[in-house]
């Protein structure tokens, strides 16, 4: 640093001081206001026109007095219990496999080069849908599945596929298989946002120096920084393994399936009077979820008591359960059969026929595809629509209530702005059937109004969580210098801060595209049947159960959040291809 | 918050109107032209939904009158928006036009008023159709139709096997225990909240119930315990010899059908008794798979296209219907490199040129022929199915 340039920072300053409070801070105030009305109006009242009916109002189908009738009919469906039984089991199995082997994971390749690339590497597999995703699993581990398909007859003598339960599992544990499939990479990108926010580097020296072993060193002084951060995206995975629907119907168990499934079947029973058992079935769905976030609440400030004397107690002989190649081969292994069912789809979408015990097509064809590529169209225009739009909207939400925390110095907002993970946190079926009326009601169903709205209430809380933390840590003095300079929060914006966010902001844009891609029920409820996306499609014809056929749209769902996200990869390098200092 | 909330109740309380339809129908034409017409049809067959591609083309091209097929997993979510419509308070302008629907679903909208009609009498080729032949196009599951929904095709109990490792496959109900206990796990059927699953018990209890007149009256709490005591005997020796122990369940047909594709399963139940022709022509199911019918004969229902009470586009919708009804579109439909369902036309009632289309069509390999097949069974009534199902799940859910 020169003396003119002091000098000139010294003039600056004093022109800053002159500076009024402008339109711009002024506008970054409405942000959090206007985020929280565009969440919290329609999912509270998408939950109150779910709960009337749960207490027999809805004068539509007759329900004209307030009973506890539905809840005694949902009650008494035979199998309830164990949907019930089942729900809880599955969904904290998952998260905590999930947690587990993700602590595992990062606590080994943390600081290595490996963990530098898990970014790069686990981000295309958050961007295939879930449902791709299970309909790839399925076929690849079922008994007349891929993986059998490999060593049949020859090795296992089996002729006819063995009469055996993989998929669907009373258990259900291929459902939780299929789950983890994607929430591992999930909360590993997750941690990885966490951990560029606190001083592991500097604790791990300290740990170490202290005789801690590496992972050791890690899982106690690491580890309880960075669990705050990540506690949300836990719950969220929670609730979601809890609720999910499209992947419940691939893989889990189906007499009786989990709670979610079965709400949702009620929900389109043929007899029309079980909507209301089904709208008491959405309210308990939400209890469940609530009750179950309590309870990992409670485990939490449990670990906690227990795990300090292990914490302070030092460096002692303990064993390694656990070594590196076991975390590395377990997320390599969810990697691989993630990539593999998509593979298997692609064959299967230029298959004439595959009959079992075949391991590749007997017959190939390009007709699927011929056929299928005049309805793509408009199911990829409305994709890429709707997905940018959703995306675009929230990143610009985002950026404004992050922007307003910087420059109002509210970080109080944040404590408000939990409330935007509602939508993740709410079981979709227990307000979009609400939501639903109310778009009627308003004439916006079958709108795009409605379909990037309904889109943006799960876009948004995804977006938020992943651009939030980098924002946050972002070295302010970078933008004061830049204030000092331009005289301009505007210009200091575009010119300074956005540039040098490029790349999370690009990050988030691909997540918020990738999620709006994945969603099924949203899309079936604001679409009204007007509005078709490939994820619809997907899990339509899936019930038709013509693999060839969802591979086509298995594929190209997985494609265009792929190449999404490989633009918010290469973009930030082309575009500071000259400056030396930014290189990723 | 309770302001809210009243006026919540408030908007699902809004009454009806209803709005004018023409009864002549040139007007009717007038009217259509110029209409988009939203078709909401289950999209799970594909050879299904390339007819409904070529229906939207041809009355585009005849009537001026844009189609649009909303591709939907159930019927039900359809009637479940009309259902969302009406609590709303939209009484015109509904978002769909046109429903495929049968059975239980045409039952539970025509009960809660949710169906436009009757309109069949207005339809010019509604007088074509064979409904003394034919009953199940005048009543659909015991259900009296009464003009509120217009018939397009036929639909059969088949059963499809792979000749390749079944020969000779059981043609009753006691045979078909009998084989499956000497073969066990090589047979199952959809889970029984799907159409197809509740056919298969259906289908069952037809056979053995000491007088299937009964079934065409409503199910009492009287009667309904024992006139199904044998099916229940019945499945209970079956469900152990059943794929997965009997304990799990395809999700719905053409997840079963893919079990016989991947050999998991020798035989299937089926309401197309052309779907196995269509599936070895497309590559889902080998050249080995033959169809087969009991020797008491099987089931048989019609399949039928609805305007719910607040379409937005009722002329349209009921332009399509008619066209549908034409003997070109149904002998277009009986094709069975197309889709195969047979008419619901009287061939006697039609020119001869058009009785000629019908007479050129190719038959399929695994194809019975209409003799084969024999007189359709009537459905029994819907509350038949629903008590099956409901008992079916209080014995056999966990």
């Amino acid at each position: 640093m020169d003396e003119s340039y002091s000098g000139r920072v010294g003039t600056k300053i004093l022109q800053v001081a002159l500076i009024r409070p402008g339109l711009f801070q002024a506008t970054l105030r409405l942000f959090p206001v206007v985020a929280l009305c565009l969440f919290l109006a329609p999912v509270g009242a998408g939950l109150i026109a779910t709960v009337l009916p749960a207490f027999g109002y809805f004068p539509a189908l007759g329900g004209e007095s307030l009973s506890l009738e539905p809840w005694r009919t949902l009650f008494t469906l035979p199998g309830i219990a164990e949907s019930l039984r089942l729900t809880l089991f599955t969904g904290f199995l998952a998260t905590l496999l999930a947690f587990v082997i993700v602590i595992g994971f990062c606590s080994v390749v943390h600081g290595t080069r490996l963990f530098n690339r898990a970014q790069i590497m686990l981000s295309p597999l958050l961007a295939t849908p879930h449902v791709a995703v299970a309909i790839g699993l399925s076929f690849l581990i079922s008994p007349s599945g891929w993986m059998a398909r490999w060593v049949s007859p020859w090795l296992t003598g089996w002729n006819r596929p063995p009469d055996v339960s993989i998929i669907h599992d009373p258990l259900g544990l291929s459902f939780v298989l299929g789950l983890l499939l994607k929430e591992v990479p999930y909360l590993t990108l997750m941690t990885v946002a966490a951990l560029g926010q606190v001083r592991s580097r500097e604790t791990l020296v300290v740990a170490r120096s202290l005789g801690y072993s590496p992972v050791k060193a890690w899982l106690r002084t690491v580890l309880p920084q960075i669990y705050p951060q990540i506690r949300l995206p836990i719950y969220a995975v929670l609730a979601f393994s809890m609720s999910v629907v499209d992947v419940a119907i691939v893989l889990a168990p189906t007499n009786p399936p989990p709670l979610s499934a079965l709400v949702f079947r009620l929900f389109l029973d043929r007899d029309l009077k079980m909507i209301f058992p089904a709208a008491a079935g959405a309210c308990l769905q939400f209890m469940v979820v609530v009750a179950a976030i309590c309870l990992w609440r409670l485990m939490e400030l449990t670990v906690q008591r227990v795990a300090r004397p292990w914490l302070t107690k030092g460096p002692a002989n303990e064993r390694n359960l656990f070594a590196g190649p076991f975390w590395i081969g377990i997320v390599g292994g969810l990697v691989s059969l993630s990539l593999l069912g998509t593979l298997a789809l692609v064959l299967w979408s230029f298959a004439r026929s595959w009959f079992y015990p075949q391991s590749l097509p007997q017959a190939w064809t390009l007709s699927h595809w011929a056929r299928q590529l005049q309805g793509l169209v408009w199911p990829s225009t409305v994709t890429l629509v709707v997905g940018f739009s959703a995306a675009i909207i929230a990143l610009i939400l985002t950026i404004g209530c992050l922007q307003n925390e910087r420059v109002n110095g509210l970080g109080s907002t944040s404590r408000t702005l939990w409330l935007l993970y509602t939508p993740l946190l709410v079981p979709q079926i227990a307000f979009l059937f609400g939501v639903q009326i109310l778009l009627v009601r308003f004439d916006l169903d079958s709108t795009w109004t409605a379909l990037v709205w309904s889109h943006l209430l799960f876009v948004f809380p995804y977006v938020f969580l992943s651009l939030a933390d980098p924002w946050r840590s972002f070295d302010v003095r970078y933008r004061d210098s830049a204030l000092t300079l331009t005289g301009s929060s505007l210009k200091t914006f575009f010119l300074v801060e956005l540039p040098l966010m490029l790349m999370p902001t690009l990050f988030a844009l691909a997540l918020g595209f990738a999620v709006s891609v994945g969603q099924y029920l949203p899309t079936i409820f604001a679409g009204g049947g007007r509005f078709t996306t490939l994820t619809v499609e997907a899990v339509t014809l899936s019930s038709g159960g013509d693999r060839r056929v969802v591979g086509i749209y298995a594929f190209i769902q997985a494609a265009l959040p792929l190449i999404v996200y490989c633009s918010a990869i290469m973009i930030p390098r082309w575009a500071y291809r000259k400056r030396r200092g930014m290189h990723l | 918050m309770r302001e809210f909330i009243l006026a919540l109740i408030f908007l699902c309380s809004v009454g009806s109107t209803a709005h004018a339809v023409p009864e002549s129908w040139t007007e009717i034409l007038q009217k259509a032209r110029g209409q988009t017409v939203y078709w909401n049809a289950w999209a799970g067959d594909e050879n299904t939904n390339q007819f409904i591609a070529w229906v939207i083309q041809r009355v585009d091209k005849e009537y001026g009158v844009k189609v649009e097929h909303v591709k939907i997993k159930l019927t039900s979510e359809a009637v479940a928006h009309v259902v969302a419509e009406k609590a709303a308070g939209r009484n015109e302008g509904g978002a769909m036009d046109l429903i495929w629907i049968n059975g239980e679903n045409f039952l539970a909208m025509k009960q809660q008023g949710l169906l436009f009609g009757p309109f069949t009498h207005l339809l010019p080729n509604y007088r074509l159709v064979d409904t003394v032949g034919k009953p199940t196009t005048v009543t659909d599951f015991a259900v009296p139709v009464d003009g509120m929904e217009a018939p397009w095709r036929m639909a059969q109990i088949v059963y499809v096997y792979d000749k390749a490792r079944l020969t000779d496959p059981p043609r009753s109900m006691p045979a078909m225990l009998e084989w499956a206990k000497k073969n066990p796990g090589r047979i199952t059927h959809p889970q029984t909240r799907n159409f197809l699953g509740s056919t298969f018990l259906k289908q069952a209890l037809y056979e053995l119930v000491d007088d299937p007149s009964v079934l065409q009256e409503p199910a009492t709490d009287e009667n309904f315990a024992e006139v199904t005591a044998p099916l229940w005997t019945w499945y209970d020796e079956l469900k152990p010899n059943m794929w997965r122990k009997g304990e799990q369940f395809p999700e719905s047909g053409p997840a079963m059908r893919q079990l016989l594709a991947d050999g998991e399963i020798d035989i299937m139940i089926s309401f197309s008794p052309n779907e196995a022709s269509i599936s070895i022509a497309k590559g889902i199911l080998p050249d080995s798979v033959r169809t087969y019918v009991l020797e008491k004969g099987t089931i048989g229902n019609t399949s039928f296209v609805a305007i719910p009470y607040n379409a937005n586009a009722k002329e349209g919708a009921m332009v399509v219907a008619n066209f549908l009804l034409s003997p070109e579109s149904q002998a277009h439909a009986q094709n069975p490199e197309v889709m195969g369902n047979f008419t619901v036309l009287d061939l006697n009632k039609l020119t001869d040129k058009e009785r000629q289309a019908f007479k050129n069509l190719p038959k399929g390999v695994a194809t019975l022929s209409n003799e084969n097949l024999g007189v359709p069974l009537l459905e029994p009534h819907p509350s038949w199915m629903n008590r099956i199902v409901e008992e079916w799940e209080r014995r056999y859910s966990k």
